[in-house]
């Protein structure tokens, strides 16, 4: 199954999304990357890592992240693995992360995941 | 011009310099950013501290990388990936070298604007790093062009660069966690801007 890291500058709210996914997708692995590994808000590149290798499969790891230097942190860390099957989504944090894991734990390849992870970054809230 | 000895303690006063303007660099980061930038580069350079035996009698380009890996590792914020990956760009370009010259300042600071466009995707006028940076680069391969010296080619370009930040405080942000200011950045001067004049000057002291 493919698996997912998110990534935010606060370790609660990166714990937070994890937790919110397991109300549909229970049993998808994921992983937490929050905050600086003292604590304190950032991102920290051995968190980032090491959640990948935690749950690294085949399948593959598409990582989630909030902003700024969650993005570029993650970048980094890619491309120092660049043998793993691992991919950015491009995407709303809470709303991809839902919608990836419902997804996966249905059977959906990364590939197909990613597709519908640019449908996510269009959907409207109020309309 | 320089040997690895030096490149050594460039690094060593790049830290030391950053560590006593950390609260004024959080400060302006207080301002229009998420007020970390000079408490996350001091422990970056801390950790590059801590990396220096590994360093030693390694050659500039490992030097360098090392450095900023050191960086990408323990920054925490924006700074990291793009101080680090502007590090690492340098090393790249370096890689063997036991000696720079004064053409390879130019390289240097290719290599940092290139890195942090790269890892930023980002252009100069976004009230970035890039406009102390971008300035500085030209400003130094213009004086050395001209057949200037390191030395005076290294003053003309903190000039740049200080010029560069004062051009900061007149444009909106439109990268980087000052962007969701729009308007209310006018005014103030960007914190990386500051933080690369900054590293700059203390390369400048000691060529």
């Amino acid at each position: 199954m493919v698996g997912f890291v998110i990534v935010s500058h606060s370790e609660t709210l990166a714990n937070g999304v994890v937790e919110l996914t397991k109300m549909m997708a229970d049993g998808v692995p994921i992983r937490a990357a929050g905050g600086l590994d003292g604590g304190g808000f950032g991102t920290s590149y051995e968190k980032i890592s090491n959640a990948i290798e935690d749950i690294y499969s085949d399948d593959g790891v598409i990582v989630l992240m909030d902003m700024g230097s969650a993005v570029m942190t993650a970048e980094m860390v890619l491309e120092a693995m660049p043998e793993r099957k691992l991919v950015l989504a491009d995407c709303p944090l809470v709303e991809g992360a839902v919608a990836a894991t419902v997804s996966a734990i249905a059977g959906s390849s990364l590939e197909e995941i990613m597709d519908e992870l640019t449908d996510v970054r269009e959907l409207r809230k109020l309309s | 011009m320089v040997n690895q000895e030096q490149v050594l303690e460039i690094l060593h006063a790049i830290g030391e310099k950053i560590t006593e303007e950390k609260l004024f660099l959080t400060e302006l980061d207080n301002v229009i950013g998420d007020g970390d930038h000079g408490i996350n580069l001091a422990r970056g350079f801390a950790e590059v501290e801590k990396k220096r035996p590994m360093m030693e009698g390694k050659d500039i380009g490992t030097m360098l990388k090392t450095a900023g890996m050191a960086l990408v590792s323990t920054v925490g914020g924006a700074s990291g990936p793009l101080y680090g990956t502007a590090f690492m760009q340098a090393g790249k370009a370096l890689a063997g070298k036991t000696e720079l010259d004064a053409q390879d300042l130019v390289t240097i600071l290719d290599a940092f604007v290139a890195g942090v466009q790269l890892r930023g995707k980002s252009v100069a006028g976004e009230k970035t790093m890039l406009d102390a940076m971008i300035p500085a680069r030209d400003a130094v391969k213009a004086a050395l062009d001209a057949g200037k010296d390191a030395k005076t080619a290294l003053a003309e370009g903190v000039a740049a660069a200080e010029q560069g930040v004062e051009y900061t405080k007149t444009i909106i942000a439109t990268k980087g966690r000052a962007s969701y200011l729009g308007e209310r950045s006018l005014g103030h001067q960007d914190p990386g801007a500051t933080s690369f004049t900054t590293m700059l000057k203390v390369v400048a002291e000691h060529v």
